[in-house]
């Protein structure tokens, strides 16, 4: 045997070979860049600026300058370090809220693909009925119950831990907006693993794992689920401005996220009382928001495409 | 006392259609370290029945209706319910499947597929596991075996994979190998390595295999006995010598027949007519009958099943007069 052969290549998963697609999809990277600028200055860049509610009536409606590089808004407060400080929200409420409803989308779907029939019917049919209530009124609804607990919460934190009031307010306080996304937003995401899960356990490598005397919930959790995560990711990647979205709407209608929080949403409704006078204060969250957006479902896209073994075979 | 001993299994799908007597009455043996061939057509019920002795068909449709395996004196497989079959799959008894392509997880390493039966009956721990993996991959003729081991299935060719596949069913030792259509996916020099090299571990560590094809050269190959299969019953048992010398039934002869080396050549090849029957309707007779060119059709049973009897020593058919004729 030559030596080139013994010089075998470690083997590629599917994933470092999704990398390597990606790579070439220069949009896709350019969205990886976007969105990493954005969290780097969001989540380190904002703790050296300045507080954002900071309130200066004096200076109100400043244009930018040296001293607010894009201006303050109605009460005086750097719009500059409120963008960033919305943004924590913003970002905050499509990962977690994204992350929770995989995690229920996943097992949700799986068990009732996995065990099918009668079980499967009735989980079904419980994911259409929640399907049939209006999104946003059950989130309002649950919102509103979770925030009872938020603030229990909250005081026990404070009264317990020792935590400073302020920071535990800021937390709990958006913790119910976060979770209420999260809880209702599994719904598509179980349909499409259950469908998944149906059609690979009908598989043949399903039947090895068993035939290999594995028990069922292994087979399930190590065999089935692993070979779902592709459309799952990438639905997940597609989920997280929609979160994000929905936190903005709801933040719109005054009931999202409360002071002294603030969020895009938030910012972009505040600037558009002053479009005429003031557009800055809706034109800078506005496009900081979008570009997010656009970075986000450009990322989606690439992964789909990456991810899709069958369309680049190169 | 044979090793594994099939008494008239009944194994049936109850769909929206009716009843599919997938396997309608089957018994066999399997003597330790002997090999057993199960032919048949598509649907005549070969892989259905080894699926039920491990209990891996999807319950419902599928359903037992009757009959036992007892493995090994003791244990009854039909009966003992999942939790001592587990213990019994991949550990005693190993599989290997038809397609290499699709019966090795694409998203998992070879490693972490091979040792998952290691770690589960064995208790071993990874190091160990991993290095009587690779140990497995290098009996099978895997070249680097320690490199090989670290990459995902699609990093292999189909032939390449079933031998992985050999190397995990036989990882454990077990005293049983069910072989379904190991090679019917493979182009044939690759089912000659393969055949091989069943021989050659079935040699080596004593197991005893049951091997399902609808191939009857990989048949006279590898195997021992003969069981042809069809509509759901076995109608020939005989050694493979004498099987292909002196086949008894109809259908077995046109099968014979039917090999393209066997007929002159420029001539019209010959093909059994008709189909397989349609086992969700009661068979009254001889359900060879129909397609009977070779024997005497019209002697055939149309009342009652032929029975299946050792019409000559160790030779066992089913006693229809038409079929032997």
């Amino acid at each position: 045997m030559t030596d080139q052969i013994t010089d075998t290549e470690a083997g590629t998963s599917l994933w470092k070979d999704a990398w390597l697609r990606m790579r070439k999809n220069k949009i896709a990277l350019a969205s990886i860049m976007v969105f990493t600028v954005t969290c780097f200055f969001c989540f380190v860049i904002a703790w050296f600026c300045k507080d954002p509610n900071q309130v200066n009536l004096v200076n109100k409606f400043s244009g930018p300058g040296s001293e607010h590089w894009i201006g303050t808004d109605a009460l005086g407060r750097d719009l500059f370090s409120r963008i960033l400080y919305g943004g924590q929200v913003s970002i905050l409420v499509g990962l977690i809220a994204t992350a929770v409803s995989v995690t229920i989308g996943i097992i949700y779907g799986a068990l009732a693909g996995f065990f099918g029939g009668k079980i499967d019917a009735i989980m079904m049919r419980i994911v259409d009925t929640l399907f049939s209530i209006p999104f946003l009124m059950i989130v309002i609804v649950l919102q509103a119950v979770l925030s009872e607990w938020s603030r229990e919460t909250s005081a026990w934190i404070v009264n317990n831990l020792n935590w400073d009031k302020g920071f535990t307010d800021r937390i709990t306080n958006v913790l119910p907006l976060f979770f209420a996304l999260g809880l209702l937003g599994w719904l598509t995401l179980a349909r499409i693993v259950r469908a998944q899960v149906l059609s690979l356990k009908e598989r043949e490598f399903v039947e090895a794992a068993t035939s290999l005397g594995l028990s069922k919930l292994t087979v399930l959790f190590r065999h089935i689920i692993p070979n779902t995560l592709g459309p799952t990711v990438i639905y997940a990647t597609l989920t997280v401005p929609g979160f994000i979205m929905y936190e903005a709407t709801l933040s719109y209608l005054g009931l999202g996220v409360e002071s002294p929080n603030s969020s895009w949403g938030i910012l972009i409704k505040e600037g558009a009382n002053y479009l005429e006078t003031n557009p800055q204060l809706l034109i800078f969250p506005g496009i900081i928001f979008s570009i997010t957006l656009f970075a986000l479902n450009f990322l989606g896209d690439g992964l789909r495409d990456a991810l899709d073994v069958r369309a680049s075979k190169d | 006392m044979p090793l594994l001993e099939v008494n008239n299994l009944k194994t049936y799908f109850h769909t929206r259609n009716g009843i599919v007597r997938a396997v309608d009455g089957v018994s066999f043996s399997v003597e330790k370290g002997k090999t057993i061939g199960i032919v048949g057509e598509s649907g005549s019920g070969k892989s259905v029945s080894c699926y039920s002795l491990l209990g891996l068909l999807p319950m419902p449709p599928g359903r037992i209706e009757s009959g036992e395996a007892i493995f090994d004196k003791y244990t009854d497989l039909l009966s003992c319910g999942e939790k001592v079959l587990r213990t019994v799959r991949g550990k005693r008894i190993g599989m290997i499947f038809q397609d290499p392509m699709t019966s090795l997880n694409p998203y998992m390493r070879i490693a972490d597929q091979i040792i998952e039966p290691l770690r589960l009956h064995m208790g071993m721990d990874k190091g160990s596991a991993l290095k009587k993996a690779i140990h497995a991959l290098d009996e099978v003729g895997i070249p680097e075996p320690d490199n090989r081991i670290t990459m995902y299935p699609h990093e292999f060719s189909g032939g390449m994979r079933q031998r992985v596949m050999i190397a995990m069913a036989l990882i454990t030792n077990p005293e049983i190998l069910i072989a379904d259509e190991p090679t019917t996916a493979l182009d044939v020099t690759i089912q000659k390595q393969i055949l091989d090299l069943i021989k050659k571990r079935q040699k080596e560590l004593g197991t005893a295999v049951i091997f399902i094809t609808h191939d009857l050269a990989v048949i006279s190959e590898i195997c021992e006995d003969v069981n042809i299969m069809y509509a759901g019953r076995i109608i020939e048992r005989a050694s493979a010598t004498e099987l292909f010398a002196n086949p008894r039934h109809a259908y077995t002869r046109s099968l014979l027949k039917s090999i393209p080396a066997n007929q002159t050549k420029g001539e019209k090849l010959y093909t059994i007519p008709g189909l397989p029957p349609d086992t969700s309707q009661i068979i009254s007779g001889c359900a060879f009958r129909e397609r009977n060119q070779i024997g005497d059709q019209s002697k055939c049973l149309t009342d009652s099943r032929p029975e299946f009897k050792e019409i000559e020593p160790n030779h066992w058919a089913q006693d229809c007069p038409g079929c032997l004729s």
